[in-house]
């Protein structure tokens, strides 16, 4: 269960990762190319360490069977294996979205994060703690485009609109709680996203309001039927994992 | 009193840095606007090829290096586009010129990135051609241009040594990546011993510009230069580069190689490469698809009138 939990975390980071360095030599102007490049650099070497600490885990707990790699874990498991949430593996579509994409999650993860600062396992609460302070700079960065588009002009503003409207849906997964991660905080070493809720409604929507947007309503909506922590994703993870696995793939048993 | 132009000609001399409030030669100014750009649209530009392999990296660790490589190449961008601006000319109108096809950028980064093995190529050959060409940049007679040389030297020396590690990786691999390495070295060697510009006898601007202590060694010295080394470096590949006519030479001490194709570089830099439609295309696109951005951040900076940290 808790090789269950680490790798929940790091497919969100490695995933958020990956599709934030779509962006890189694409972005609308340099500074923020090197910002958001930043970002996923930052997300990816997150996805590194918790990939590396479950794989320890993993090769602890059965020691007859091969050993697993950080690689092994992000190139060599299927769509259904990734318990990422499926906000995160959306196409990028404009900086809007992007930007408030990252917005929700990094106000997420944070919160998260200073959990995890307190987990029983004493590595994941270094890793908790590596991560806070990068973390802190994506609420920061992001909630700062939350305002500028929100508050900018009336395109921006009207992009945001959008934005919210594709994916505030997909906003509650983050705090539903699976079975694995029940157990990660019965167990002392993770915690319940649940109980996240109510920090990041508040949080969220402080920030939107000063961006002039509409607030996050928590509306008891028919539950989503995907459920990405579960394994159940939108098709869009499928392409980016032909792409990201392609040659690990292709060309089997390879050093790189 | 001595004149202007004396005082100017007496620092070149003494090779006493020229800084963007002293006086300049109107040619001097030009030439080094002309250079000083298309080195930063180069570096702009050349995100893109291996920008192309990002999301198809094959470990977590080469994903990592090459997001950071990328990086590196914006920010070796932005410190150009910085001195260029000391020069008297926006950024907005530098980049203006490039989205219009009116300034160049480096021919190089019109050749197609087809394999991972690319990767490994262009660190090892194209940023090695680099620093060939920039290391004496670090001494050239402007001083912005000169400062911003030697923080991006270190940086490139840095990328040449990885795209070399991802080749000595491949070399060492299956027969599939051997034939990948040796593939991307036959399809990058022509296009990066061209990097270092036509033979001296058909370089227009090199001349004022040796004169003026921006260039300090000519394209046929650096690229000779360049070939040597690669000569021997190859060597640790277990690789060969494509030209049956490289050899050593006792009498010269340097590497006999064979002719260099003009044509095709006179047609790649005259905007017939396999890329170039794609590499101006996409940068045109960033820029258009960015425009939307740019001006709610600058409507937003306005309305706080507070100073924004983005442009
Ligand atoms: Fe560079
Ligand atoms: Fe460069
Ligand atoms: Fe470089």
């Amino acid at each position: 269960m808790l090789s269950a939990y680490l790798i929940q975390l790091a497919d969100n980071a490695l995933i958020l990762g990956h599709r934030n360095s779509e962006w890189t030599g694409h972005g609308p102007v340099l500074e923020q190319d090197i910002a958001l490049s930043n970002i996923a650099l930052d997300l990816i070497g997150q996805s590194r360490n918790l990939y590396q600490l479950a794989a320890s885990r993993m090769n602890t707990l059965s020691p007859e069977k091969e050993p697993v790699t950080e690689d092994d874990l992000a190139y060599l498991r299927e769509a259904p294996d990734f318990k990422n949430v499926v906000l995160l593996e959306q196409p990028n579509g404009d900086w809007a979205k992007t930007i408030l994409r990252q917005f929700y999650f990094s106000r997420f993860q944070l919160l998260q994060f200073r959990d995890l600062l307190n987990s029983k396992d004493a590595d994941l609460a270094a890793i908790a703690e590596k991560s806070i302070k990068e973390i802190r700079y994506h609420v920061k960065w992001s909630s700062e485009w939350v305002c500028r588009l929100g508050d900018g002009t009336t395109e921006s503003h009207t992009r945001m609109l959008n934005a919210l409207e594709e994916l505030n849906p997909l906003v509650a997964e983050l705090f539903t709680t699976t079975d694995y991660e029940l157990a990660a905080a019965t167990g002392g070493w993770g915690t319940d996203p649940a109980s996240l809720q109510p920090d990041w409604l508040q949080a969220v929507n402080a920030t939107l309001q000063t961006a002039t947007l509409p607030l996050y309503r928590d509306e008891k909506k028919p539950a989503l039927l995907l459920s990405g922590k579960n394994g159940f994703h939108s098709e869009h993870l499928g392409f980016i994992l032909a792409e990201m696995q392609f040659l690990q793939r292709a060309y089997p048993g390879c050093d790189w | 009193m001595p004149s202007h132009e004396q005082i100017f000609e007496d620092k070149i001399e003494r090779e006493v840095r020229i800084e963007p409030k002293d006086w300049m030669p109107e040619d001097y100014r030009k030439l080094l606007i002309r250079q000083m750009s298309q080195h930063a649209h180069s570096e702009i530009v050349g995100m893109l090829p291996e920008g192309n392999w990002i999301t198809r990296a094959p470990s977590l660790r080469r994903k990592a290096t090459l997001i950071a490589k990328v990086q590196d190449e914006a920010g070796h961008g932005l410190y150009l586009y910085s001195a260029t601006e000391t020069l008297g000319i926006t950024r907005e109108e530098t980049i203006d010129q490039l989205l219009s096809g009116k300034a160049k950028y480096s021919s190089i980064f019109n050749y197609p990135t087809l394999t991972w093995a690319d990767i490994g190529a262009i660190g090892w050959l194209v940023d090695g051609a680099a620093i060939m060409n920039q290391v004496p940049l670090c001494r050239a007679s402007f001083g912005p241009y000169a400062r911003a040389m030697i923080r991006i030297c270190k940086e490139e020396s840095f990328h040449q040594r990885q795209g070399f590690e991802i080749l000595l990786t491949l070399s060492r691999g299956s027969e599939a990546q051997k034939h990948m390495c040796q593939d991307a070295i036959d399809r990058w060697w022509w296009p990066a011993v061209m990097m270092f510009g036509p033979a001296d006898e058909s370089s227009p601007h090199s001349q004022k510009s040796m004169q003026w202590k921006i260039k300090r060694f000519s394209n046929d010295e650096l690229r000779q230069k360049f070939i040597d080394v690669c000569a021997e470096q190859v060597k640790v590949l277990g690789m060969k580069l494509p030209d049956s006519k490289l050899q050593w030479n006792e009498e010269t001490q340097h590497y006999d190689f064979g002719e260099i194709n003009w044509e095709e570089f006179w047609n790649v830099v005259n905007g017939n490469g396999p890329c170039n439609k794609e590499r101006l295309a996409a940068r045109k696109k960033a820029h258009e698809d960015g425009a939307w951005v740019r001006e709610a951040a600058a409507a937003y900076a306005a309305k706080k009138n507070h100073s924004s940290e983005i442009r």
